[in-house]
């Protein structure tokens, strides 16, 4: 560990270092990247600390070729990661495919930008379908953490490394461009792996010549085999959804309107609950923390008391379906939506609660 | 207490600087804060600007769309965020680059020379740092000393030399709003 990191203090760093930051502490063995604006100084911070720490640190050619690196290191069980942002994260998509099919661990980061096509180098959370339905080809899922701090970036970092591990699947954050350019205080806590880890690693390949020796692909043409294969995996998702849904509720229990945001649309939307409940309005706020999994389970809940929610996102309206399938029509669910650049601005928001509480039955209000 | 600072002037001046100094700074002082630049493509001569908040409890977004205080560097910064500052905010500019009066009156105004007074301890460059120590002397968001302490954290490695003109510039800046 280099001497010039201060384990367990608190430090000013911006979202994309910290992200780096973690991973080195967790064991990331190599990066694999290429650069995009707004997540450059990850790639950059990496390029010192993985070289620093004796590590394999590669500007690879292109981002396909850094997934399939990432590929490459985990099929002899080392920790790996890539980052990208938008565009670069659509070329990973096969590789991403591959290793879920393959069943092998990797972390990767995308740090949203606007889309879609080369789109702007601004924030956004439109890649909310592809980080939580799988985002390649194929019947899959990528454990995928929605950050909301500095401090949750560098936390859930860590975290991803050992639940891709455990569950021998990719495992992603979905950040944007304001997380990964902010600066604020966090811990660097010392990284404690979570109790559950696979003792060995069982994807890793062995010796051809011996019983350890291993076959990882991801075709399967025998007749049945991939079809056995993708119930399988739909199995491990399952108890992933048990265990890994992650969420966080404020202010609910009185509240007569719900905003549901996750990361950086979370914090304006706490902003706007503190300020709307100072004009006297009962605003709550549900934060998935795992955008997959999804806790619709708890929303739903939440839907049986409180009737109308309004969804806060930097998407026009993808996380807006997911609400809807949670609540079953128990509850009205509005949306207010920017992207691209365009970042919910406070009063506005507070505008659209009061039109909601105003609204009729079967009316959704929506601010586009 | 909260405060949304903005500072903004052009790419080159130093402004992600200062607002990363106030930063670390409130980090140090143990208050809550967050900094957020503008980025992307950016040149020297262009525009910059970062936004940082200061606060005694939590912060939840880190946007600033209404500042209570901007530190202004040059002309252009000046006419797109006088309108932006808060009624009963406060506006500090520097009038070594900007030959013009606020217009508001509705706000707060220090006027202060930072480039002349940053080439009499030596350089232009250290223009930022007196802006910061006028500011901080001014409304007392952060002390003086902290943010000379957190000059010595983010700008590691500089020499003696670099390092004295700049805690110098921060002292004269303050020494003007006394």
């Amino acid at each position: 560990m280099s001497e010039k990191i201060p384990i367990g203090e608190k430090v000013l760093m911006k979202g994309n270092e910290a992200i780096g930051e973690a991973a080195v502490q967790a064991g990331c063995r190599a990066f694999f990247g290429y650069p995009i604006t707004p997540q450059n100084e990850l790639t950059a911070y990496m390029s010192k600390r993985m070289l620093e720490e004796g590590r394999v640190f590669i500007q690879s050619e292109s981002e396909i070729a850094a997934i399939n690196m990432c590929f490459g290191a985990a099929t002899v069980g080392e920790r790996s990661m890539t980052s990208s942002s938008s565009p670069g994260i659509s070329l990973k998509q096969e590789g991403i495919s591959y290793m879920a099919s393959a069943e092998l661990p990797v972390f990767y980061v995308n740090v949203n930008r606007g889309g879609p096509g080369l789109g702007n180098i601004s924030p956004a959370q439109s890649d909310y379908f592809q980080a939580t339905r799988g985002g390649g080809h194929g019947d899959y899922r990528v454990i995928a953490f929605g950050p909301s701090d500095v401090q949750e970036l560098y936390d859930f970092t860590m975290l991803g490394f050992d639940l891709a591990d455990k569950y021998r699947n990719p495992a992603m954050i979905l950040a944007d461009g304001i997380l990964g350019q902010m600066m604020e205080p966090l811990v660097l806590k010392p990284y404690e792996p979570i109790p559950d880890l696979p003792s060995k690693q069982p994807w890793r390949l062995g010796d051809p010549s011996t019983p350890d020796a291993l076959l990882i692909t991801s075709l399967i043409l025998n007749p049945g085999g991939m079809e056995e294969r993708n119930f399988m995996l739909q199995k491990k998702y399952e108890t992933i959804i048990e265990n890994e849904t992650r969420y966080e509720e404020v202010m609910t229990d009185d509240a007569d309107v719900v905003i549901v945001a996750y990361g950086t649309a979370s914090r304006i939307a706490r902003s706007v609950m503190e300020t709307a409940r100072e004009e006297g309005i009962k605003v709550g706020l549900f934060r998935p923390i795992t955008i997959w999994p999804y806790p619709y389970d708890p929303l739903n809940k939440l839907a049986d008391r409180v009737k109308n929610m309004l969804v806060v996102e930097m998407s026009l309206g993808q996380m807006w379906e997911d609400v809807r399938l949670a609540v079953e029509g128990k509850a009205r669910v509005h949306l207010h939506a920017r992207t691209a650049g365009g970042v919910p601005v406070q009063t506005e928001i507070i505008r659209d609660l009061k039109k909601v509480l105003a609204s009729k039955d079967g009316e959704i209000v929506r601010n586009f | 207490m909260t405060q949304r600072i903005r500072c903004a002037g052009f790419g080159g001046q130093g402004i992600v600087l200062m607002g990363r100094l106030i930063a670390h700074a409130a980090m140090v002082e143990d208050k809550h804060t967050t900094f957020f630049p503008q980025y992307g493509a950016a040149m020297r001569g262009g525009t910059a600007n970062c936004s940082v908040i200061v606060s005694d409890g939590a912060i939840a977004s880190p946007m600033v769309e209404e500042p209570d205080v901007v530190l202004i560097m040059n002309g252009p910064s000046l006419d797109k965020f006088e309108p932006t500052v808060k009624p009963g905010g406060w506006i500090f500019y520097n009038t070594s680059l900007i030959d013009r009066e606020v217009e508001r009156n509705d706000v707060n105004v220090v006027k202060i020379a930072a480039n002349d007074v940053a080439e009499e301890v030596g350089t232009s460059r250290a223009a930022n740092m007196v802006m910061l120590g006028a500011f901080s002397k001014k409304l007392g968001t952060l002390d003086l000393d902290t943010l000379m302490g957190s000059l010595d954290v983010q700008l590691y490695g500089k020499g003696d030399n670099v390092m004295e003109m700049n805690r110098e510039a921060m002292r004269r800046g303050a020494a003007l709003v006394e």
